[in-house]
């Protein structure tokens, strides 16, 4: 066959007209029954072999393909009577109301048609939409009760839901609709939005049916050797019956009465035949009660023809599993099942170089790992090497030039991917190991960016198939080139949870270990570096904690920057800070600071940031594997569990907290009375009753700040006392998980409970429980929760934390499809515009849209979170501190 | 009323007639038809105070978060 090229200029949609659909139709569909007893189709049913084949072997009665060859071809039914398509009602609903129930002339005089035939052609000129003008002339057609052309007395046509039109209590046949379509004149058709070659009013009134071909609604042979026809068959089937009793019916001259339930019943088939979810009809359902997929469901929403099978679909070469962790893999690798690698293959073609090689794979076979499960010949014709019986034959007749289809061995690229995709790292490429049992495993440093964790989460693996993709994921889309996200210009990747709380550990302030500890920390974690100098004590040799994260740092990185766990003090004490926040790095040495979230944590890592920028994304990945191989391994080792005693405060605290409590509900009482006799003063802008909630929910919420800040305040000074802090703690500061307000929650007081925004209002009239007086505004009444999780909440604190909680998880759920929709709203939008290599941003059709990317044609991944420069970084990196901080911080306003 | 003159609001960007030759060395730059340009209407209150015509190509230069300043190109279309 050959192959003409042709460029498609343009796509245009019309109405078959009944001439057409006799003329497309290969066969006039007959009889409702579809095989004989010998099973063989039935000519004129609506399996008849003319239109087309769908069992393999057998050759089309119309164009002589077998299957695959032919396309199939179409046939009609003649209908009894006419019929109105359900796709069109709406159109002729608003046409039938806007012409002459005598002549056929829209309802307006000639004048004014003529000056919309003008709009209309002005619009089609300026490349403008016309359907506005036509709505517009439908609806002012509307309204005259006397035609001006004619002068007949025009009736109030009412449409009844789905398909009847009824005029002055007198139903309008289908017959009667077409009748009056027809008599609408060429011209009138035009102004109406009919573009008269490929589309005429009446045309939206069936008279015939096409019948789609057989290729279109295939039947299965069950394993019983029973047929199952499609649904669309099933359908067909229905049609074609009544229309077969409605014929003999009228050639009989059976009553009216009969005639018309008939009738009816054939408009119900055609109508579920296009869309079976119409409003107002009952579906057409199975034998088993399933509603029928008719034509409309066929191609509608998520599992549709469009979503489902063109936009979208399903591929080979690919694998999914459960994800688990490894934490002593390197961040570009994934961990691949053996099952999977022996599932999955990569062609490599034969060489001089690598033939023995693959001759061996081959002589391996699908189920010796590291083997092969198919050879292509040139031709491209492949042979399986499961099916075959002698491998031996084979590896003969391999050659320069064939290809093998080997296993997934070590390093091979793969793309590993988590939906839902919303962003460019949720397909990332890794490099295949191979292992044991039956999860992917990944790195947890990228976690964040799949937004994976291994509650049960599945992923996607595909094997890359060429060397041109091969070459461009590895280039392109490798985890280590991902480390920095186009959406803020900082890291994505970077450590998490335990990350954090042992790089905490490893470099605070008096973290040392024997050499000894040292060493085998150092062997474990791969770091093959030269040792600095050791600190004596006692006579024995320490490293500190500081000294051994410096060995995996650049030798000539300077980087000065205040850590996670900085408290923000008015003066900061730089490198003199008590809790050693002000971060250091000289010449690749930590000098001072902590390393936390701010180090290499994911979204917020600044050590991390400047290794990418400076170094490189080697480099960066270089210092990833080992930083966090390092700080697990410290943290296994000094060991980091927490409990419910982290959260303990003295009961000195608990006093002090107890009668903040009660100042806040005096307060609040206060608010009340002074409200009831009217003194309350009103904010600016505000009812009464706005104010007073404000000030009562001011005053609960300074409470309960005040008395986290209490609750902290202990926690903290513990640690201090005892020299020791508090794991929890630790994870709040550092970063690493949960925040302060979860631990003053557990230890001094949860808060108020709110419902839209409000406190909580809503229950019976005029409270929220029935334990409380009607119109009780006090904080207990309304949904404040005084006690803290760790003493627990009385039952109506409970109820009302239930009902915080309720809306939280309705709003992510309504959240989730909401954003869902938006972003594939946005995609269809934006899939096809590109940065052109001049900077300009065009579509496909070379429209442009931005002069520049983004106005500074910055790829906002190598920016410095946004910025194309940070002088003050640059700065302070190479001077340290000899310039004041605070006056450049000044000058470009921080970030 | 007062008329008031919108250009002179500080949220209305610069926007400037480009001459023929000046508008052709754009296109020729951009290697486009003046049909790949964005378009302006030439009922927007600023092209009307302008007092140009349909295909004038139009230079806007705006304040840019991040660049500083942004110049655009648009071609006066009709409604
Ligand atoms: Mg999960
Ligand atoms: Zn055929
Ligand atoms: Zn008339
Ligand atoms: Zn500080």
């Amino acid at each position: 066959m050959r192959i003409i090229p042709k460029k498609i200029e343009g796509v245009k949609f019309g109405l078959l007209s009944p001439d057409n659909i006799r003329k497309i139709s290969e066969v006039r569909v007959i009889t409702a029954d579809t095989y004989d007893e010998d099973g063989y189709p039935i000519e004129g049913g609506l399996m008849d072999p003319r239109l087309g084949v769908v069992d393999p072997g057998l050759k089309c009665k119309t164009c002589g393909g077998r299957v695959g060859e032919c396309p199939g071809h179409f046939g009609r039914i003649e209908l009894a009577r006419s019929v109105i398509h359900v796709g069109y009602v709406k159109q002729i609903n608003k046409i039938i109301r806007a012409c002459c129930r005598k002549c056929g002339r829209i309802l307006l005089p000639d004048v004014e048609i003529e000056e919309y035939r003008t709009q209309i052609k002005k619009a089609k000129r300026v490349g403008k939409s016309e359907l506005p003008i036509i709505e517009e002339l439908l609806k002012s057609a509307k309204t005259p009760k006397e035609c001006p052309h004619c002068g007949e007395e025009q009736a109030d046509i009412k449409f009844e839901k789905p398909t009847s039109f009824v005029e002055d209590r007198n139903r309008l046949s289908p017959t009667d609709v077409r009748e009056r379509l027809e008599r609408i004149k060429n011209e009138d058709a035009e102004v109406l939005g009919f573009d008269l070659e490929v589309a005429r009013p009446e045309w939206m009134v069936l008279t015939v049916l096409p019948v789609p071909p057989v290729t279109v609604r295939p039947s299965i042979t069950l394993e019983s050797g029973e047929r199952s026809e499609d649904d669309l068959t099933h359908k067909l089937v229905d049609i074609l019956r009544i229309n077969q009793r409605l014929l003999e019916n009228i050639e009989a001259g059976a009553p009216q009465l009969i005639i018309e339930d008939l009738w009816e019943l054939l408009q119900y088939h055609i109508t579920t035949y296009f869309n079976n979810e119409v409003a107002g009809v009952p579906p057409a359902r199975h034998r088993s009660g399933r509603p029928l997929k008719t034509l409309t469901q066929r191609l509608k929403g998520k599992e549709g023809r469009f979503r489902s099978n063109l936009s979208g679909k399903r591929v080979n070469f690919s694998a999914r599993t459960v994800v688990s962790p490894d934490p002593n893999m390197s961040i570009n690798e994934v961990g691949v099942p053996m099952l999977i690698a022996k599932e999955l293959t990569v062609p490599v073609r034969v060489t001089h170089n690598n033939i023995e090689y693959l001759k061996q794979i081959v002589k391996n076979g699908p189920d010796k790992y590291p083997g092969a499960n198919y050879v292509e010949r040139p031709d491209g014709n492949r042979v399986s090497l499961g099916k075959v019986k002698k491998i031996e034959e084979v590896l003969e007749r391999i050659e320069v030039g064939w290809k093998v289809h080997r296993h997934l061995i070590d390093g091979d690229v793969v793309m590993f991917n988590r939906q839902p995709s919303l962003h460019r790292m949720s397909i990332m490429a890794h490099e295949v190991k191979v292992m044991p049992y039956k999860t992917f495993r990944l790195n947890l440093c990228v976690c964040p960016p799949y937004n994976a964790d291994f509650d049960g989460d599945e992923m996607n693996l595909h094997a890359i198939q060429g060397e041109e993709a091969r070459a461009e994921a590895r280039v392109l889309m490798r985890v280590q080139e991902q480390i920095l996200s186009p959406r803020f210009g900082g890291p994505i990747i970077g450590g998490i949870h335990d990350h954090i709380s042992g790089a905490y550990l490893l470099t605070k302030k008096d973290t040392k270990f024997t050499e000894d500890e040292a060493f085998q920390i150092l062997f474990i974690s791969g770091i093959d570096e030269p040792l600095p100098e050791p600190i004596l004590e006692n006579g024995r040799r320490y490293y500190t904690g500081k000294q051994l994260f410096s060995l995996i740092l650049p030798k000539d990185l300077n980087l000065v920057y205040q850590a996670k766990i900085c408290k923000k003090h008015k003066v900061c004490k730089k490198e003199a800070c008590e809790s050693d926040a002000y971060v250091v790095i000289r010449n690749g040495q930590l000098l001072s600071g902590v390393m936390d979230e701010k180090s290499f944590g994911a979204f917020a890592g600044e050590l991390l940031d400047r290794i990418v920028k400076d170094y490189g994304t080697d480099e960066a990945r270089k210092f990833l594997d080992r930083a966090t191989k390092l700080v697990i391994e410290v943290i296994s080792r000094k060991g980091f569990s927490v409990g419910i005693d982290d959260e303990d405060i003295p009961k000195e605290a608990s006093e002090r907290i107890e009668e903040i409590m009660d100042r806040a509900e005096a307060k609040v009482q206060e608010l009340i009375t002074a409200y009831n006799e009217g003194i309350l003063e009103r904010l600016p802008g505000r009812t009464i009753e706005e104010t007073l909630e404000m000030r009562i929910m001011q005053t609960l919420s300074e409470a309960r700040d005040k008395t986290g800040t209490i609750a902290n305040e202990y926690l903290e000074q513990e640690s201090y006392i005892k020299g020791k802090d508090n794991n929890s703690r630790i994870m709040a500061v550092s970063g690493a998980r949960g925040s302060l307000l979860n631990l003053t929650q557990m230890s001094a007081c949860v808060g108020q409970q709110a419902v839209r925004g409000e406190r909580i209002m809503r229950g019976y009239s005029e409270r929220t429980l029935p334990h409380f007086k009607r119109g009780d505004r006090g904080s207990k009444a309304k949904g404040f929760v005084k006690a803290c999780y760790k003493k627990g909440l009385d039952p109506l604190e409970y109820f009302f934390h239930a009902m915080g909680g309720r809306e939280g998880l309705v709003d992510t759920a309504v959240r989730t499809s909401q954003s869902g929709y938006m972003q594939r709203r946005l995609i269809n939008a934006l899939q096809d515009l590109k940065v052109e290599y001049d900077g300009t941003v065009r579509d496909t059709r070379g429209v442009i849209v931005e002069f520049k990317h983004g106005e500074d044609g910055a790829d906002p991944a190598r920016t410095d979170w946004g910025r194309i420069v940070n002088t003050r970084k640059i700065i302070k990196s190479i001077v340290h501190e000899s310039i004041k901080d605070e006056s450049i911080q000044d000058r470009d306003g921080g970030r | 009323m007062a008329r008031i003159d919108i250009t002179k609001h500080e949220l209305v960007p610069k926007h400037e007639v480009l001459s023929e030759e000046e508008a052709n060395k754009i296109l020729e730059k951009l290697n486009i038809t003046k049909g790949q340009l964005p378009k302006i209407l030439i009922t927007d209150p600023v092209v009307k105070k302008l007092k140009t015509d349909v295909g004038a190509v139009i230079k806007i230069s705006r304040t840019s978060r991040t660049a500083g300043t942004s110049t655009f190109y648009r071609v006066v279309v009709a409604e």
